[in-house]
């Protein structure tokens, strides 16, 4: 099963530890997250469902092409990284 | 006589206590995180939303009885219809902006950027979105705040004779009505004009930068407006304005503070217009008209009259329920407390981070 690590910046807020779960796509992997930790999918994805503007999806050290519709193919050894972009100074 | 002051910055909240007869922080929450407003009820519960850069708005309750923190969903956009595409504001919640009571108990009103209005019946634990304001066409037309592609709504205001009556004030949109509780919208300010827009669109009830309303409690008709362009006053409840041309200073500014009883009293902190937002001359002031607008007191006593360079938000003034007692705090972090309505201020002993908003607490 893929694995997804979230950034530890997220530990001031709410627990974020790491997860093994099933799905064919980033979309999928992230829905199944958080189907057990509802209050964490706000912190990353927007009222649309889109990845937040300063949030950014990595999948084995690439950053996701999709970042609207999560769509990005998943593959059962890949590792999902969710991170801080860096927008600022 | 109010116990706490709510302080609302731009790196965490700050509760603010009488300690041996003289005010100091008695708390601290949230250390670190941007809270864009705070709202303290009258049974001791505080509400705090925060404006996290990353991870987006979010909204905390503290419980008066068990002085818990605990996270509280936030108001959440509908999906945006495939036929949306000339909707020029993103249909996400960008930050909750102001934080309301409405007259029953546990119903909360939301004002926030992109512009959606929200209620919510159970005290936050859920939340509907305002759907006549959000998808009437003329919403296209409102403009965001400081050239940002997010109009925002500032202001709330619940009319205490009727509470299904509700007027907004909107950066940038004028002020909006509704008598139903929110089910139809119309707008309804007159009389202001905007010196930014072309000359046709001057007077456009919809152009109009209403920076802040505040309404008198005891005569909920009186509402003072800071607005982009200078001072005004309705005696109709937001429909018909006046300028209130005496405003010293300046007549910028972003807030404004209407006495609870008195109809004609109202404090501002005038700052020089547009592209330079300090004070004028250097000097942090308060302006207290207490005849309707037809003249001001300029204050000054308690506040720094050199090299000050105090911006006050929008929401970075408030007047206990007495009209006696005054907060504010400004973007450099000073905040001042007044408990003779304005004629001497004591500043807290801090450096506090910028202030975003200021509410004071009865308990």
């Amino acid at each position: 099963m893929p694995t997804v690590t979230f950034t530890r910046a997220l530990e001031r807020f709410l627990q974020a530890p790491p997860a093994e779960v099933e799905g064919e796509t980033v979309g999928a992997v992230l829905a199944a997250v958080f189907a057990s930790r509802p209050a964490l999918r706000g912190y990353v994805l927007d009222d649309q469902g889109a990845v937040r503007r300063h949030v950014a999806v990595y999948v084995n050290g690439k950053p996701v092409r999709d970042r609207i519709r999560l769509s990005d193919p998943v593959g059962a050894r890949d590792q999902i990284y969710v991170l801080q972009a860096l927008t600022g100074g | 006589m109010p116990e706490r002051i709510f302080v609302a910055t731009h790196k965490g909240l700050f509760e603010i206590a009488r300690r041996n007869g003289a005010w100091d922080i008695a708390d601290t929450q949230f250390l670190g995180s941007p809270v864009s407003a705070v709202l303290a009820e009258p049974d001791g519960g505080v509400y705090a939303a925060l404006d996290l850069g990353h991870f987006g708005a979010k909204l905390w309750r503290c419980d008066p009885k068990k002085s818990e923190w605990r996270e509280l969903p936030v108001p959440v956009f509908p999906p945006k219809p495939e036929n949306s595409g000339d909707d020029p504001h993103p249909w996400s919640l960008g930050k909750i902006w102001t934080l309301v009571p409405g007259s029953a108990a546990g119903r909360l009103w939301a004002g926030t950027m992109p512009g959606g209005l929200f209620h919510s019946e159970d005290g936050g634990e859920s939340w509907s979105l305002c759907e006549a304001l959000w998808r009437m066409p003329e919403r296209k037309q409102w403009m965001g705040v400081a050239g940002g592609e997010q109009p925002g709504i500032n202001s709330v205001l619940v009319d205490p004779r009727n509470p299904a009556d509700i007027r907004i004030g909107v950066s940038t949109a004028g002020v909006w009505a509704s008598s139903d509780n929110g089910a139809s919208w119309r707008i309804i300010n007159r009389g202001m004009y905007n010196e930014y827009m072309p000359p046709e669109e001057r007077e456009n009830p919809i152009a109009q930068d209403i920076h802040r309303l505040a309404r008198c409690a005891a005569h909920p008709d009186i509402v003072w407006c800071q607005h982009h362009n200078g001072v005004f006053r309705s005696e109709n409840a937001g429909a018909n304005w006046r300028e209130v041309a005496a405003i010293r200073p300046s007549k910028f500014g972003f807030t404004v503070a209407a006495h609870p009883r008195d109809p004609k009293t109202a404090w501002f902190v005038p700052a020089v217009k547009d592209e330079k937002r300090i004070p004028v001359d250097g000097k942090l002031v308060v302006a207290r008209t207490r005849d309707g607008g037809q003249s001001f007191d300029i204050l000054t006593k308690g506040l720094p009259q050199r090299h000050a360079y105090d911006l006050v938000w929008r929401h970075g003034l408030d007047v206990d329920a007495s009209g006696e007692i005054l907060a504010f705090g400004s973007t450099s972090g000073g905040l001042w407390i007044s408990e003779n309505g304005g004629d001497s201020w004591a500043m807290l002993d801090a450096r506090l981070p910028p202030v975003m908003a200021v509410c004071f607490s009865a308990i």
